[in-house]
């Protein structure tokens, strides 16, 4: 339920006791009275959903920061209000049903162009079904009638749901289908699948933002839901200065025209940064059922779970873990359930997808803390930020050894019929490689380099490049940024390919530093930057050279 | 202090039921508001100000900014103002010294208010934020070269006790400039530092003649705990008023932020609210991002506020909660070093955990140079490798290293001691520069794989002509 204390302060019942209720406000409270007058709305707090979406940028309980801005200047002052959806703007609407059939709810009956590629298909609420009785083509405002049914039900441009509870489907899919994110880590060593959930735990300054806003850009997805929860205004001011310069390979448009921004910087107020996950999930389930592929991101949830501390501390509950509530673990796990492939709701059996990538920031970079260790138990990809990683300025900093993603066994089908059919082999030798490497390490600080013998030190040399050659990928870069799975194939397996010869020469009595000394190191520093149309051409040429000098080595 | 002129009724109450700490609870009390302002009279008419934490039907709880000595339950007054903590604002603040409170205390003339605002400030919408993205040169290599600050960032330096925060934080000030030459306003705030470190700062203000440009809030070691929690927003409504109504540069000085948080906890604990870590609220995060997000630039208005805060590590340890709610919110952090402060290098700045988040929209070229992203990355992936080599050493002995190795065990020496000890100079950033490819030059051309090769070509010193 969801009401206004006072004047204008609004805000959310959040317990009824007998003839008490507690509510939490969305706003800072400071002046507020005893005996201030409180009115109800009589409804749950409620989503807007319909075109003018995307590109839009909301605070946490979806008011338009841009109109805000414009009504009351350059601060939220309290109690300011403004509708999430233009209620003055036309939108082109163009039946694809007619009079006379029969509807039911999640079915199309229409389309609008929301930006100049995206088609904004505007469906019949759920639970609502009948005959058309009437449906008009025209400029409409969201708030419009465009659809009479059967008994009278109004269908307009615009619905609303209520934010807390998930909008249904008609059943849930295996994901197998892999969200490409073009980062080499994700793509071909942790991957997720569209209608995964993820979590990125990480340290202050291991790179979280940067991941988050990273994926955001590239992945493959239809839309994007950016939620920043309780984070810094300043990387806002970035995304939002950013994507609309940047834009998305798949529909040459800006990518500001795909995203649908969530704003509740970590000053804004508690109650509402409580809220901004729900209302950003809300929407990414509204375009699921269009049938699209959804990616929201949420920036930090460890932020959101503080928030539920907070108003639980107030309300005096029997704290759980480290301050907690109890019920910290359910809620997560309801959260994250509403993601998922799915079979839409309506005739037509639409697929969508909603995937989840949650930062978390667990404090003291502690991964044992409740928020990453709940977040662990129902999320079904571990992407951990390294410290020392990023201190060395390995981006992005994602440990190797202990991330994880339990998809792989769901989607190698995809990579096999799709690219190659040894994509999961080679990852897997890749990655024995890798593990190889963290137990050498150890020896090597015990007793030095120098003390292994030659085919051991080959696998270090192997993995420096995996490393620095493969796993580094500069955000920012105008070629790295985005790796295309073929190329990120072909990369790694030039780096085994160079692993093998040197394996083999070093069988036939050549010593490793004759091999490293060859020129075509450098080379496989520099294929990162080889620009995409050429890579895998050139970096077949470049396989084919490493053979032919490493076999060209004689023993001395 | 002067009357309210729309306190038109005032509420007196002499009815204290208990004292608790910096709390005084007031029963009986009609119509008082969340956060509003109090006046507390004591006996010998000494006036004590405070703030409502909590208001129901029958009981106020007061939180006394100058410490509850004195006050009796049975004839002390408490005058309900009506309105929130506001603090008078005024371009003549320049210049002056006042109280952790924003009472003058330097014995000047009054301050005519131009405006009287509250000192909670509202959160600037992200949308009217505009994005920092102008270089500031503080003359030191480690920062500017490696973390480099730009306008509208707020950047914590987290120190240990005994390390020279000061001494960097005067030298920044002293230092920092934007591109144009604009000099900063600076807005002080500190809380709960001791004597001898005011002095230092206004000595070194006056020596250098910055004081003219200087609001100084000074909340020192012996003055109420509780005050220190007003003091920085004092500071930052301040600061926002020069920035925003002034079209000013202002650089926000925050220091000691551990204490304010210490205050925070006995505030928290005096309510007996359930604790978070280590005994701090739970609502330690969202009380330090009101203040730290209070920097930053806006759409369409000239001026900026950029945020110094100086932190001291309870015992050196970054994962304190002091320390991580602050990294958590702040864009990047400067980490000093007891390790390098023993072995004499100044400013003592530990690189490696060091961070500036908004750096890459500060430099390059037009900003800096073009090669800077790529020689910052370079020197610190070559003296993270020179660090772990120095740990091997200690086991193997430096004759087991490969010849290529020993490079680099020199390099992070070289790193310390020339790029990093500068001692009070100021660089440039163009000394900066130099000194960063000289270091470069030390390493195998092949090992700089994190430089574009263009930029290699062009500002590789050859070894033959150096």
């Amino acid at each position: 339920m969801i009401g206004y204390v006072g004047r204008f302060y609004f805000g959310e019942i959040i317990r009824l006791e007998e003839d008490m209720a507690v509510i939490q406000v969305y706003e800072d409270t400071s002046g507020l009275k005893v005996g201030e007058i409180v009115s109800s709305t009589e409804g749950p707090l409620m989503i807007e959903l319909g075109p003018g979406l995307l590109s839009s940028i909301f605070d946490g309980i979806q008011r338009p920061l841009p109109e805000l801005k414009e009504k009351y200047g350059d601060f939220i002052i309290r109690g300011v209000s403004a509708t999430p959806l233009s209620k003055t703007k036309k939108w082109k609407f163009v039946p694809t049903v007619k009079k006379g059939d029969y509807v039911k709810g999640g079915d199309i009956i229409g389309t609008v162009m929301e930006t100049e590629v995206f088609e904004h298909k505007i469906m019949v609420p759920p639970e609502q079904s009948g005959d058309i009785v009437r449906i008009s083509e025209g400029e409409f405002t969201v708030d419009s009638v465009v659809a009479v049914l059967s008994g009278d039900i109004e269908i307009k441009l615009m619905q609303r749901w209520p934010a807390r509870l998930a909008r249904p489907y008609q059943e849930k899919l295996d994901p197998e289908v892999p969200l490409i994110t073009g980062q080499r880590i994700f793509d071909t060593f942790f991957p997720i699948p569209k209608g995964g959930a993820a979590i990125i735990p990480g340290g202050f300054g291991t790179g979280k933002t940067v991941t988050e806003q990273t994926l955001a850009k590239w992945c493959d997805a239809d839309v994007i839901v950016y939620v920043g929860c309780g984070e810094r205004g300043n990387e806002m001011t970035e995304v939002l200065s950013e994507f609309p310069k940047l834009i998305d390979p798949k529909s040459g448009a800006p990518l500001m025209d795909r995203t649908v921004l969530v704003v509740n910087t970590s000053n804004m107020p508690v109650a509402a940064r409580e809220a901004s996950i729900y209302t950003g999930i809300t929407i990414a389930e509204y375009y699921r059922d269009m049938g699209y592929d959804v990616a929201l991101m949420a920036d930090s949830t460890s932020r959101w779970g503080e928030a539920l501390r907070e108003v639980s501390g107030r309300l005096e509950e029997m704290p759980g873990e480290e301050g907690y509530p109890a019920y910290l673990a359910t809620r997560l796990a309801k959260f994250y359930e509403r993601t998922g492939r799915v079979i839409c709701l309506g005739s037509d059996e639409k697929i969508g997808s909603v995937t989840a990538i949650g930062a978390v920031s667990p404090p003291g970079g502690d991964f044992s803390e409740p928020m990453t260790q709940n977040s662990l138990r129902i999320t079904g990809a571990f992407w951990a930020l390294d410290t020392s990683l990023a201190h060395r300025r390995h981006f992005p900093a994602i440990n190797w050894i202990k991330s994880y993603s339990l998809y792989l066994g769901q989607i190698q089908g995809w990579f096999a019929e799709n690219l190659y059919s040894d994509f999961d082999d080679i990852r897997k030798k890749a990655m024995s490689l890798l593990q190889k490497e963290s137990e050498l390490q150890e020896i090597v600080q015990l007793v030095g380099p120098d003390a292994l013998p030659e085919g051991e030190k080959a696998i270090l040399e192997t993995t420096q490049m995996l490393r620095e050659d493969f796993l580094q990928q500069f955000a920012f870069h105008e070629i790295d940024s985005f790796c295309p799975l073929e190329k990120q194939y072909w990369m790694l397996k030039t780096i085994l390919a160079f692993y093998n010869s040197t394996t083999e020469a070093l069988g036939r009595g050549v010593g490793l530093h004759q091999i490293l000394n060859l020129p075509f190191k450098n080379e496989i520093s520099r294929m990162k930057e080889v620009p995409h149309d050429k890579a895998v051409e050139e970096i077949k040429k470049l396989i084919d050279r490493i053979h032919q000098e490493i076999a060209g080595v004689e023993v001395l | 202090m002067a009357k309210r002129k729309f306190s038109l009724i005032q509420k007196d109450y002499q009815t204290i039921n208990y004292v608790s700490g910096p709390l005084v609870f007031v029963e009986n009390v009609k119509g008082v508001s969340y956060g509003e302002m109090v006046d507390i009279i004591s006996t010998n008419s000494h006036k004590k100000r405070g703030q409502v934490l909590e208001s129901s039907e029958k009981l106020a709880v007061v939180q006394v900014f100058e410490g509850t000595e004195g006050i009796d339950v049975d004839r002390t007054k408490v005058r309900f103002t009506e309105e929130v903590a506001k603090i008078d604002v005024s371009a003549d603040l320049l210049g002056r010294i006042l109280s952790g409170a924003g009472e003058p205390i330097d014995g000047g003339p009054k301050i005519l208010p131009e405006e009287r605002l509250e000192i909670i400030g509202s959160p600037i919408n992200p949308y009217a934020r505009q994005e920092p993205s102008d270089f500031i040169q503080t003359g030191i290599s480690s920062i500017d070269g490696l973390n480099t600050l730009v306008r509208g960032q707020k950047l914590p330096i987290f120190s240990g006790s005994g390390l020279p925060a000061n001494e960097l934080t005067a030298q920044i000030i002293r230092q920092a400039r934007v591109k144009s030459g604009e000099e900063f306003a600076i807005v002080f705030g500190a809380m709960g530092i001791t004597h001898r470190e005011a002095a230092f700062f206004t000595k070194d203000f006056e020596r250098t003649g910055a004081l003219d440009r200087v609001v100084f809030f000074l909340n020192l070691a012996d003055d109420p705990t509780i005050e220190r929690i007003i003091t920085p927003r004092c500071a930052l409504t301040v600061a926002e008023f020069l920035a925003f109504k002034y079209d000013m540069q202002v650089l926000v000085v925050l220091t000691d932020m551990t204490n304010y948080c210490e205050a925070l906890r006995e505030i928290s604990t005096a309510r007996e609210e359930v604790p978070g870590r280590r005994g701090y609220p739970g609502y330690m995060y969202t009380d330090l991002s009101m203040l730290y997000e209070r920097a930053g630039r806006i759409k369409g208005k000239k001026g900026s506020i950029t945020q110094l805060m100086i932190l001291t590590m309870p015992d050196d340890d970054i994962t304190h909660p002091i320390p991580d709610l602050t990294g958590y919110i702040t864009e990047g952090q400067i980490v000093l070093s007891r390790h390098l402060h023993r072995r004499g290098v100044y400013p003592p700045i530990d690189v490696l955990p060091c961070l500036s988040r908004l750096m890459n929209m500060g430099i390059g070229e037009g900003k800096t140079r073009e090669d800077h992203r790529n020689v910052a990355d370079q020197l610190y992936a070559a003296y993270a490798q020179g660090r772990d080599l120095r740990r091997l050493v200690s086991i193997i002995g430096e004759e087991a290293l490969a010849e290529r190795d020993r490079i680099y065990l020199k390099f992070a020496d070289d790193f310390e001691q020339i790029y990093i000890s500068q001692g009070a100079h100021n660089r440039d950033i163009e000394e900066t520069f130099g000194i960063s490819w000289e270091l470069l030059s030390m390493l195998p051309v092949e090992d700089l794989k994190r430089i574009k090769k263009e930029y290699i070509d062009k500002y590789q010193i050859k070894k033959s002509e150096s």
